[in-house]
């Protein structure tokens, strides 16, 4: 699991909405799972220290909190860029040279899959085949579409954001 | 009492209470099921699937360990299907396991290989699979490596359940999950106190104690080093145990023989340096009695302990004596008092102590433990470190003589003994502050209301008028709500032992491994401390502060009890740690 590398920038405000649920909600049976929910809502993702509010919060080890937020799918780790970014793995465009793109993706942006750059800009998202196999190997930002991508044609792409 | 039910495993009637598993009736039919996850009162999860059994007229199978008994029921814990299911099992677990029984710390005393064998699981699944080593070594007490964990998460509970630590957990999900820290933090950057229980319960060699007996060795080799040793009141009772012996065989002649062998210039007693700290401990308490110190005082001699308390309680921090282990008394002792007696210069003397404890080889680190301006202690190895040791050497263990430390700083008394079971120290401690406050000799020396493996024991002696409350814990979830509620006013003691393993010390992470069903079927604490109390009860010398080494040290050396050069030498500070790092 990836871990945040933009700089954690929770706000105050943030702070007491997450604990006034605690406050509320905190000593419900099972209460760990809905408030890793509502910081998700908050936050957007669950950066550890996020995970730690919920830990002290509800009195339980990071450890738990931890363990809960990697087994659901629907928990992000890892803040999410402005640009969403998703190169298609399916097998049509693995098979013309997707892995090439996602790599040159990364080398540009200095960040792994799964991660966001310092600046928030950018990241790199989990993707399924998106129908487009006719154009493979294809990648998204956001809703925008690029396809018949070469390696080389990734800087220009992304200068464009 | 509870009801009683009627059932039969493999067509043996039997009778067990209400609420009892199947597993419990098993054990009481004389039948062994074969367990990995399973520990009982720590890890209840059906888990690992090895438990199966038949029920007649049920529709599956279903694990023994968690399924609870009914009147009439029929159980089959031996069938071909049964033994196929559980080779099935095994090699599940093997196929994701990297096997290297050849050279593997726990191999002979590992509970997949034990199973494994004895399903004759085909050789196949023990190839190398091209499993790479998963090592977090980063902590300074024990070994992760992930490859050869079997996911029976007892550690998890271990530490969550009995220790109050949590810093380990499962992770992610599906072929993925593996225990680790929260955001695969190495351990070492969590507030892990090392008391090593998860590598006590851990059925393989994913969690291992850090071997550092290579430091050992090269200083027995330097002949420049006066190398020193001693080991731990507990180390005693359970070396044993390494070599076959019978748990609870006390085998402190032949400990004292084999050190002898090995090289060793000094073989000591970590029990002398035990009545020591009662000495001490017991003065602290007395001041604080008298001149109203923080009460309660609780004891300082489980490093374990104390490190949760930093982390856990800094608030507590006042109330926990300022006296050092009985190690690292003995260490620095050893380091001033002995190196000035012998003419030696500190520099030159190894200290090494053979302790049941990982957290020890944490403590050895700390600050402010460095009476001479040399660490107090060198190195501090683990029981099974030791045995490693002396088969190693060549010396046939069983056949040795009975010998005796060295007189120096090897006598000790029935009280300085007792220290390795929980409830040790605080009779120790009695034995000798109700004779300097009464002026009379005791009649009585058996404290029994702090005796025993309860979780929490508590009671209140009149000493000439004084009354003294105290209570005994151990495991930090038992720490906890003593704590808890001395904090909100609802208990109030004068003096509180607290030791960080279930049991105390003989029951402590540097221990030898004992496979989980016997774990689950024998008292293994109790055993073990009897084998204490039985020697503390043969010893002409029963009393820590009438120890003739400790009068000498205290008339040629340091003066007072609790005073001057004692306190420099033998007494140390704590710190406030935090849960969570800043972020
Ligand atoms: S953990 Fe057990 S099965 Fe695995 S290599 Fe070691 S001895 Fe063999
Ligand atoms: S050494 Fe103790 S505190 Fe640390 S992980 Fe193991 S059980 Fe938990
Ligand atoms: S490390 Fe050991 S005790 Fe923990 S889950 Fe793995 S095999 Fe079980
Ligand atoms: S499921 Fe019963 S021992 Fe693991």
């Amino acid at each position: 699991m990836s871990k945040s590398t933009v700089p954690f920038a929770g706000t105050q405000e943030q702070k007491v909405e997450l604990q006034n649920y605690i406050q509320e909600h905190g000593s419900e049976p099972g209460a760990l799972l809905p408030t890793l929910q509502k910081a998700q809502d908050i936050y957007g993702y669950l950066p550890i220290e996020v995970q730690e509010m919920v830990a002290l919060g509800l009195n339980i080890p990071l450890s738990e909190v931890y363990g809960v937020a990697t087994f659901y799918a629907q928990f992000s780790l890892s803040a999410r860029g402005k640009y969403k970014i998703s190169v298609c793995l399916g097998t049509a465009c693995y098979v013309k040279g997707a892995g090439e793109i996602l790599e040159r993706v990364m080398d540009e942006l200095g960040i792994g899959y799964g991660e966001c750059t310092p600046d928030g800009k950018f990241s790199i998202e989990e993707c399924r085949c998106l129908g487009a196999c006719g154009l493979a190997p294809v990648m998204t930002i956001n809703s925008e579409v690029y396809g018949r991508l070469t390696p080389d044609m990734i800087p220009d792409i992304l200068a464009k954001y | 009492m509870a009801d009683m039910i009627k059932l039969t495993i493999n067509s043996i009637p039997v009778e067990v209470p209400q609420g009892s598993t199947i597993l419990d009736a098993s054990v009481k039919a004389g039948i062994r099921i074969p367990t990995l996850c399973f520990l009982k009162e720590v890890n209840e999860i059906g888990a690992c699937r090895m438990c199966l059994v038949e029920v007649k007229g049920a529709r599956g199978l279903m694990a023994a360990c968690v399924a609870p008994v009914s009147e009439g029921m029929e159980v089959c814990t031996n069938s071909e299907k049964l033994r196929e299911y559980r080779k099935m099992t095994l090699e599940l677990i093997l196929s994701n396991h990297r096997a290297e029984c050849t050279t593997c710390s726990r191999s002979t005393n590992c509970e997949l290989q034990t199973l494994a064998v004895e399903y004759s699981v085909d050789d196949k699944y023990f190839s190398p699979s091209g499993l790479e080593p998963d090592i977090d070594d980063s902590a300074i007490h024990l070994i992760r490596d992930n490859s050869k964990c079997i996911l029976c998460r007892r550690c998890v509970s271990v530490c969550r359940k009995d220790q109050h630590v949590g810093v380990i957990g499962a992770i992610s999900r599906g072929f993925n999950t593996h225990i680790g820290s929260a955001f695969d933090m190495p351990l070492s950057s969590t507030s892990c106190i090392n008391c090593g229980q998860c590598v006590q319960v851990c059925p393989t060699a994913a969690l291992t104690v850090r071997d550092d007996t290579d430091k050992v060795w090269a200083a027995l080799a330097d002949e420049t080093k006066h190398v020193v040793v001693a080991p731990a009141p507990s180390v005693r009772v359970q070396l044993g145990e390494c070599f076959g012996m019978p748990m609870g065989t006390n085998v402190e002649g032949k400990l004292a023989a084999s050190l002898r062998r090995m090289g060793f210039d000094g073989i000591f007693d970590v029990d002398t340096a035990a009545d020591m700290t009662i000495v001490e401990e017991g003065t602290e308490l007395l001041n604080r009695l008298k001149e109203g110190g923080a009460l309660p005082l609780i004891t300082s001699c489980s490093p374990g302990w104390v490190k949760f308390c930093e982390h856990y309680y800094p608030e507590f921090l006042p109330n926990v004596s300022s006296c050092k282990s009985p190690q690292q008394m003995f260490g620095a002792l050893t380091k001033t008092y002995y190196a000035d007696k012998m003419g030696l210069d500190p520099k030159d003397i190894f200290v090494v102590s053979v302790m049941p404890c990982t957290a020890k080889k944490f403590e050895r680190t700390r600050d402010d433990q460095s009476a001479s301006g040399y660490p107090d202690i060198d190195v501090a190895i683990t029981t099974p470190e030791l045995a490693n040791m002396i088969k190693r050497s060549g010396i046939v263990f069983e056949e040795l003589p009975d010998e005796t430390f060295d007189p120096i700083f090897g006598i000790a008394s029935g009280a300085g003994h007792i220290f390795g079971a929980t409830g040790g120290v605080m009779e120790a401690a009695l034995r000798t502050v109700a004779e300097i406050v009464t002026g009379k000799p005791l009649e009585k020396l058996e404290f029994h209301e702090v005796r025993g493996t309860e979780a929490i024991k508590e009671a209140e002696f009149d000493l000439a008028g004084t009354k003294v409350r105290v209570a005994v814990v151990s495991g930090l979830e038992n720490a906890t709500k003593l704590l808890n509620s001395v904090k909100e006013g609802k208990a109030h003691y004068d003096f509180v032992e607290v030791m960080a393993c279930p049991g105390g010390c003989v029951n402590g992470g540097g221990q030898p491994n004992v496979p989980g069903y016997i774990q689950n079927t024998k008292d293994v604490k109790a055993i073990r401390a009897s084998a204490l109390y039985g020697e503390d009860a043969k010893m002409g010398l029963r009393k820590s502060h009438e120890n003739p080494v400790i009068k000498e040290i205290y008339e040629t050396y340091l003066g007072e009890p609790g005073g001057h050069k004692a306190h420099d030498i033998l007494h140390t500070k704590y710190v406030a740690r935090k849960i969570y790092e800043d972020r």
